[in-house]
C-alpha cells in the first residue's frame, strides 16, 4: 500500500495545477495559497517517502515499485522510489516550497504562473520517480514546456528570446533523447528501465546499435544539463527570467535531467557497458573537463551577476558529469552531493541577487560595491554560500567536489582531478571579485547613511561613474531604496531574506549529511556498481 | 556491392528518409534565421522521429493489433502509442513557440533571429 505515495507525488501537483486557473475566475489571489498547500503536502509526502526508503525505516523494503494503473512492469509503467530518487524528490518539494515562500510578493503573481509552477514541481517529480524510459521523455518535455513559459513570464522582452532560444535547444535535446530511446527500443523491445538493463545484457554492450542509442541519450542530456558548448540557451534563460523562476530552474530542471542521466547511465546501461566501451568514458570525461575550465572562465568574464551564477552552473554540471565518466561509486556519491548541495546553493545565489536587485536594482558586480553595509544579511548569506559553492569546508559543496576528485584519483584520473582543482581556484577568483564588491569595495554614491534628493545623487553617481549607463542604473538605485525605505525598515519583504538565510544554513550544515545520504544511497549504488 | 547497396534502398528506405527528414529538419531550424521557419524545421525534424518509430513497428504481413485467436502475425503497438504521445508533446512545443514568436513580434516588429539578436545586444 506504500507504494502508493509513487503516484500520489506526480498527480497531486499535477491535478493542484488546474486549481489556480479554474478558482481564478472567482478569486484573484486563489494561486498562492494553492501552490503553497500543495508543495507543503508533497513536501510531507517525500519526506515520508525519504524515510519509507532508508535503512532507519522498520518497513524493511529499501525500494517502493509502483505499477500504474496495475499493469505489470515489462508492460506498463513503472513508477520506482528508492534512496536516489527519495532524496531527489526531497529536493524538488523543499525547494519548491522555499520559492514559493520567497515569491508570495515578488515575481510573477498571476493565476497562470502558479499553475506553471506546480506544473513544473509536478513534471519534475515525475523525472525523480519514473522507471520507464519513454514516460521520462514526456516527463522531460512537462518539464521543458512548462521552463519556457515561466521564463516567458517575465515583462522583459529578452525574456521571451531567451525562452525561445531555451525550447529549439531543449527540444531538439528531448528528440535527440527520444532517438536514443528509439534505438535501445529496436534493440531490446521493451522501454522499462529494468528489464532492458537485463536485455541489453544479454545483446552485448558492442552493439552499434546500443552504443549509438547511449550517444543520442548523452548528448540530448547534455542539451537540457546545458554543458558546454551546448550550454548557449543557458545563460539568457536565468538571466532574463523572473528571479523567482530563476532559482527555481537553476536549482532544479539541469539538476533533474542529470539525475536521469546517472539514472540511465548506471541503471540502465550500468557499469559493463562503460567498461566495454572505453573510448566513450574518455570522451564522457574529456567533454566534462572542457566544460568545467570554459565554465569557470566565462563566469570570470561576466559582469551581470546571474550571468556569473549561469555560467558558474554549466562548470558545476560539467564536474557532475565528470563523475558520471569516471564509473566509480565514490565519484557517483559525489555527484549525488553535488547536485543536492549545487541545487540549494544556486537558488539561494539567485534568490539573494533578487533580493538585491530588488531592493537596490543592483544586478552587475559593479553595482554590489558596498551593499553589505546596506543589506548585510543578504550580502553575508551569499558570501556564505558563495564560498560554499568554492568547496571551503565546512560546507556542501566542500562534499561534492572533495568525493568527485577523490573518485579520480582512485581511478588514476589525474587530468580530472588537476581540472577540479583550477575550477575551484577558478571558481575562487570569481566569488571572490563577489565578495570584495560586496565587503570591500566603496560605493559609487556616497550615499549610504543619509537619503538625499535626487539632484544630488545624480551629481554624484556622474561624477563618479565612469559612463552614462553605469550613472543612470545608479541612480535608478538609489530611488528604489528612497521609496522603499519610506515605508518599511527593510526594503525587502521579511521573509524573502528568511528564506535565504534558511537555506544559506542549509547548505553549510549539510557537510554534516555525508553518512545519512550514504546511508540511503548504498542500496541504490550497491545495484549499480553489483 | 551495387545489389547490396539496391538491397538498402529499396528495403530500408524508410530509415533513409528518417535520417534525411532529421537532418534537413535540425539544418533549417540551425540555418535559417526566420523563427516560424525554425519552428517548422523543429517540427520537421520530430517528424523524422516519429516516421524512425512507425517504422519499426511495421513487419511484413502484419494486422493490426486487435487480438484475435490465430490472426497473427501483428504489427508492434507500442511505438504507435509513443508516437501519438510524441505528436501531442510536438503540437504544444509549437504552440508555445508560435507564441513566444508572436509577442517578440509585437515587442520588437520582426521574427528575423539575426535582426533580433542585434536588438537585444545578445552575444
Amino acid at each position: 500500500m506504500s507504494d502508493a505515495v509513487l503516484p500520489l507525488l506526480i498527480a497531486l501537483p499535477l491535478l493542484a495545477a488546474t486549481v489556480p486557473l479554474l478558482a481564478g475566475l472567482w478569486v484573484d489571489t486563489a494561486g498562492w495559497p494553492v501552490a503553497m498547500g500543495t508543495s507543503l503536502l508533497v513536501s510531507a509526502l517525500a519526506g515520508w517517502l525519504t524515510w519509507t526508503v532508508s535503512p532507519w525505516s522498520t518497513t524493511g523494503s529499501q525500494r517502493l515499485v509502483h505499477d500504474l494503473a496495475g499493469y505489470p512492469a515489462p508492460y506498463g509503467i513503472e513508477l520506482v522510489g528508492d534512496g536516489l530518487s527519495a532524496i531527489l524528490a526531497l529536493l524538488i518539494s523543499v525547494v519548491a516550497v522555499a520559492v514559493l515562500i520567497y515569491g508570495r510578493t515578488t515575481g510573477p503573481q498571476s493565476n497562470a504562473f502558479y499553475s506553471g509552477y506546480l506544473l513544473l514541481t509536478g513534471g519534475l517529480l515525475g523525472m525523480a520517480l519514473t522507471g520507464d524510459l519513454f514516460n521520462l521523455f514526456v516527463f522531460l518535455e512537462i518539464v521543458g514546456l512548462v521552463s519556457y513559459a515561466l521564463i516567458a513570464s517575465n515583462d522583459d522582452g529578452r525574456a521571451a528570446y531567451g525562452a525561445l532560444k531555451y525550447l529549439f535547444l531543449g527540444t531538439t535535446g528531448a528528440s535527440l533523447y527520444l532517438i536514443g530511446v528509439g534505438y535501445a527500443f529496436v534493440a531490446t523491445g521493451t522501454l522499462n528501465m529494468g528489464d532492458m538493463a537485463t536485455e541489453l545484457a544479454a545483446l552485448g554492450y558492442s552493439d552499434p546499435l546500443v552504443q549509438a542509442a547511449f550517444g543520442f541519450i548523452l548528448v540530448g542530456f547534455m542539451l537540457k544539463i546545458a554543458i558546454f558548448p551546448l550550454h548557449t540557451w543557458q545563460p539568457d534563460a536565468y538571466t532574463y527570467a523572473p528571479d523567482t523562476v530563476s532559482a527555481y530552474i537553476s536549482a532544479l530542471v539541469s539538476t533533474t535531467a542529470a539525475y536521469a542521466l546517472i539514472r540511465i547511465a548506471y541503471g540502465v546501461f550500468t557499469v559493463d557497458f562503460f567498461a566495454a566501451n572505453p573510448l566513450l568514458t574518455d570522451a564522457v570525461l574529456l567533454v566534462a573537463s572542457i566544460s568545467i575550465v570554459v565554465g569557470s572562465l566565462l563566469a570570470l568574464l561576466q559582469t551581470g551577476i546571474k550571468r556569473v551564477f549561469a555560467y558558474s552552473s554549466v562548470a558545476q554540471f560539467g564536474m557532475i558529469l565528470a563523475a558520471i565518466g569516471l564509473n566509480s561509486e565514490t565519484a557517483l556519491f559525489g555527484a549525488v552531493i553535488h547536485l543536492v548541495g549545487h541545487g540549494l546553493m544556486k537558488a539561494t545565489l539567485f534568490m539573494g541577487a533578487g533580493v538585491l536587485a530588488s531592493a537596490y536594482d543592483a544586478t552587475t558586480i559593479a553595482d554590489y560595491a558596498g551593499l553589505a553595509k546596506r543589506e548585510p544579511i543578504t550580502s553575508g548569506m551569499m558570501a556564505i554560500t558563495g564560498l560554499a559553492l568554492v568547496g571551503i569546508p565546512p560546507s556542501v559543496g566542500t562534499l561534492g567536489k572533495w568525493f568527485i576528485a577523490l573518485g579520480a584519483i582512485e581511478e588514476g584520473s589525474w587530468g580530472v582531478a588537476a581540472v577540479i582543482f583550477v575550477s575551484t581556484l577558478l571558481t575562487l577568483t570569481y566569488i571572490g571579485r563577489l565578495i570584495e564588491a560586496l565587503y570591500f569595495t566603496q560605493p559609487a554614491d556616497d550615499m549610504t547613511d543619509r537619503p538625499t534628493t535626487s539632484p544630488d545623487t545624480d551629481d554624484t553617481a556622474d561624477a563618479v561613474a565612469d559612463d552614462g549607463a553605469a550613472a543612470d542604473s545608479d541612480s535608478v538605485a538609489d530611488d528604489g531604496s528612497m521609496v522603499a525605505d519610506g515605508g518599511a525598515t527593510s526594503p525587502v519583504a521579511t521573509e524573502r531574506v528568511v528564506v535565504v538565510v534558511v537555506l544559506a544554513v542549509s547548505t553549510v550544515a549539510l557537510f554534516a549529511a555525508a553518512d545519512p545520504l550514504s546511508a540511503l544511497l548504498d542500496p541504490v549504488f550497491g545495484r549499480f556498481f553489483a | 556491392m551495387t545489389e547490396s547497396l539496391v538491397g538498402v534502398v529499396t528495403t530500408r528506405h524508410a530509415y533513409v528518409l528518417f535520417v534525411l527528414l532529421s537532418a534537413i529538419g535540425l539544418y533549417m531550424m540551425i540555418a535559417n534565421e526566420h523563427l516560424v521557419k525554425k519552428i517548422i524545421g523543429l517540427n520537421m525534424f520530430q517528424t523524422g522521429v516519429f516516421l524512425f518509430f512507425i517504422t519499426s513497428a511495421y513487419r511484413i504481413g502484419g494486422a493490426a493489433p486487435i487480438v484475435e485467436a490465430g490472426n497473427g502475425p501483428y504489427v508492434s503497438p507500442l511505438p504507435h502509442v509513443i508516437v501519438l504521445t510524441a505528436i501531442v508533446v510536438g503540437v504544444s512545443l509549437t504552440a508555445v513557440g508560435l507564441a513566444l514568436s508572436i509577442r517578440l513580434y509585437s515587442e520588437y516588429g520582426t521574427l528575423r533571429a539575426d535582426a533580433l539578436r542585434e536588438v537585444i545586444g545578445d552575444e
